[in-house]
């Protein structure tokens, strides 16, 4: 039979108990429905825990070092490394380029980090400050926080950590107890203050006899080292107006160094400020041009962190990436998606089971009917796909509708956990989602149990015997 | 395709149905019933038989082995050259499609449908173009004087109407034999005298080879070039309709 005449059939055969028929497409429905606001939660769940850690930075970022310094960050890698520190590269402003031009690199920025001292209101305060790329905008440390993000990539401008505010305001709490203070009366005192920071500033030559220290800072061949090179430490000021406070810490990659005052990195690029790795670079004589400790890679997309790592890792340099935690994450998410799965399944499986009650009651019923069909020329396989066609058409109906039932389930639940936390004073969230693959793997599903449900039943009905089935009344 | 008397059944020569010391033996509890018991004929194209026999005699049961419905414990049952005992259950159903025409007593429409329906469902079956199926559809009712009832559930028609619709549908795909199970059974005599006259006029103007099952001797008489007594299953005799 034509697929046109066995669906048009089917669908008159559906017509004809429409009752029975409609009940069992609503339990697909709501079988499927079940399964898509499952896995549209876990899918939704997932997609917001990857948000959120897609903004810390973490899981997008390859820390490179040189091998001059550490080997690698474990004591295999150190192992693994035979370059000696003479023959490594030195992680300095050409390999940066270099790292940033490599595909699927959005930036790379060198980690500029140290302890220096601050001065609000004529009071000195040490703390380790650290400079900022511009693209950390976007970062949850920076969002939404009282004040504002830099103006620009070199403004003279500084964004406290909030228990270095509490330290000018002289309200850190004793140690081992947890500060209470909201961030926005921190902030209340110190938005669009001043600060000095003191700071020893590096100068590319040596200092003339007189003290003068050069004015520029050109470079000669690196390739020629001379014993004698080297450079001079002088010290500096710079004013800095506090724009913004962060309650968070933008940089737990790397705890032990935590800086809690912020500055834009071009600023801090631009004040050449001595770095602990120019005084490592000096015992060894590689002062020419100034070297990173660290140079922080910016991935487009966490998937092509490992094929950075690996391109950076030819250029020969040590890559460091948190990859394996996202790893772990990927995996806790598929056993939660898989789970979810499983649950939402149950209902389907029970809705599966009434599409063959449903089509052996109509087999019973139409027993007369498939022997007449049967006397008049058609075939086993003729009866087997009109039943297939009946059970493919409920599937697919159910999938249709159960998906739009999930998609509207889900809806409305979000709509009230938004609700609930709008009266906690939280921020809304979108813990649905209902992707378009979703969708459509929802939907051919349901289709295919509906198709594996029909089996029997259609089975069953090709094998009837013609003439018991024309004696039947 | 269409139905007129250049049909294929007009040739003449080979025998439609030849059937050899056939068997269809079934077993109920431990008694076996022979439904059919060593039967063997010949049936030539064109001819009209009838099978007669009181009710058991097996008439059913050897229409239904000729039909291609049920199969045989033993023996042959050759219809236009195919021996129905070695064909696949897909190929019997090819041979209930396009070679055999079946009427029933009882009519057996699908009462879900409408007549043009029922009409096109072998059609359907035989994979016809849609508007083609139409045209025959419409032709075919046309023929047994229905084509103002189409649109009609068997429900709303009459015995006779509904046994004409039956015929219509066994036609439809010019099938070389026409067997027919008491058509007239559930018929008063006037519609039952309708009915016999539209399969007669089947014999003669398309050369469709006739079986038809009755136990009216006087139907069978008035009708069928021959006659077939049935007794037990066995074949008690074989006679022309010398009133033909």
């Amino acid at each position: 039979m034509k697929t046109y005449d066995l669906s048009e059939l089917a669908l008159r055969n559906l017509r004809e108990s429409s009752l029975r028929n409609s009940l069992t497409t609503i339990g697909i429905s709501v079988g499927v429905a079940s399964l898509v606001a499952m896995l549209s939660l876990g899918i939704g769940l997932q997609k917001l825990a990857t948000q959120h850690l897609a903004k810390s930075g973490l899981f997008d970022t390859v820390v490179v070092t040189s091998r001059r310094d550490l080997r690698g960050f474990s004591r295999d890698d150190e192992q693994r490394s035979t370059a000696s520190a003479a023959e490594s590269r030195a992680l300095d402003e050409p390999a940066r380029q270099e790292i940033e031009r490599l595909p699927d690199v959005l930036e790379a920025y060198p980690d500029i980090r140290f302890i220096t001292e601050l001065s609000y209101q004529d009071k000195p305060h040490l703390t380790m400050v650290s400079g900022i790329p511009d693209s950390a905008r976007s970062n949850d440390a920076f969002t939404g926080i009282p004040g504002s993000f830099f103006s620009s990539e070199n403004a003279p401008e500084v964004i406290l950590q909030k228990s270095f505010a509490l330290e000018l305001l002289g309200k850190t709490p004793p140690p081992g107890q947890e500060d209470d203070f909201p961030v926005n009366e921190l902030a209340k005192p110190l938005l669009g203050q001043e600060l000095t920071m003191r700071y020893a500033q590096r100068v590319s030559a040596p200092l003339s006899a007189a003290g003068d220290a050069p004015k520029s800072s050109a470079s000669t061949d690196p390739t020629q080292p001379s014993s004698h090179e080297g450079y001079s430490v002088i010290s500096e000021e710079q004013k800095l107006k506090i724009v913004g406070i962060s309650d968070l810490d933008p940089d737990s990659m790397r705890g032990a160094a935590r800086a809690r005052v912020f500055l834009p990195l071009k600023l801090a690029q631009d004040l050449r400020v001595m770095q602990p790795s120019d005084v490592r670079d000096s015992m060894r004589g590689f002062t020419k041009q100034p070297s990173y400790s660290t140079i922080s890679v910016r991935v487009r997309n966490p998937k092509q962190v490992e094929a950075v790592e690996q391109a950076i890792k030819k250029l020969g340099f040590n890559t460091f990436s948190i990859l394996d935690a996202t790893r772990s994450l990927r995996q806790f998410f598929a056993v939660l998606d898989l789970f979810l799965g499983i649950f939402g399944s149950l209902a389907l499986a029970v809705a599966s089971i009434g599409i063959v009650n449903t089509l052996v009651m109509a087999i019973l019923e139409r027993r007369r009917e498939i022997g007449i069909m049967k006397a008049i020329g058609a075939s086993d396989s003729d009866v087997k796909k009109l039943f297939f066609a009946e059970a493919g058409a409920m599937g697919l109906l159910g999938g249709v509708v159960g998906v739009a039932l999930g998609w509207t389930i889900g809806h409305i639940i979000n709509l009230g956990t938004n609700i609930y936390l709008k009266r906690q004073a939280l921020p809304p969230e979108s813990f649905w989602s209902v992707p378009w693959w979703l969708v459509g793997a929802a939907i051919v599903f349901a289709f295919i149990v509906s198709l594996v449900s029909g089996l029997y039943p259609a089975a069953r009905a090709a094998r009837l015997d013609p003439v018991q089935a024309l004696r039947y009344e | 395709m269409t139905l007129d008397a250049n049909h294929p059944n007009k040739q003449n020569g080979t025998p439609a149905i030849r059937i050899v010391d056939l068997c269809r033996h079934y077993q109920m509890g431990e008694t076996l019933i022979r439904a059919v018991d060593g039967v063997s004929l010949g049936v030539q194209r064109g001819e009209f038989v009838a099978l007669l026999g009181s009710s058991g005699s097996g008439k059913s049961s050897l229409l239904n082995l000729i039909a291609g419905l049920d199969r045989p414990t033993s023996g042959a049952v050759i219809v236009e050259d195919h021996d129905l005992a070695q064909l696949s259950r897909e190929e019997l159903a090819k041979h209930r499609l396009r070679t055999v025409g079946m009427v029933f007593q009882s009519f057996n429409l699908v009462s879900r449908m409408t007549l043009a329906e029922n009409v096109d469902l072998p059609l359907r079956f035989a994979e016809v173009d849609r508007g083609q199926r139409q045209a025959l559809t419409r032709q075919a009712l046309e023929r047994v004087g229905l084509a103002t009832r189409m649109t009609h559930r068997p429900s709303e028609l009459s015995g006779g109407e509904q046994q004409r619709a039956a015929l219509a549908r066994a036609l439809i795909n010019q099938p070389k034999l026409l067997l027919a199970d008491e058509p007239t059974g559930n018929l008063d005599s006037r519609t039952g005298t309708e009915i016999m006259n539209f399969i007669r006029e089947f014999n003669q103007s398309l050369g469709m080879t006739i079986v038809m099952v009755t136990h009216e001797r006087a139907l069978a008489e008035r009708y069928a070039r021959r006659m077939i007594f049935l007794a037990d299953g066995k074949l008690v005799d074989d006679r022309p309709n010398d009133d033909k």
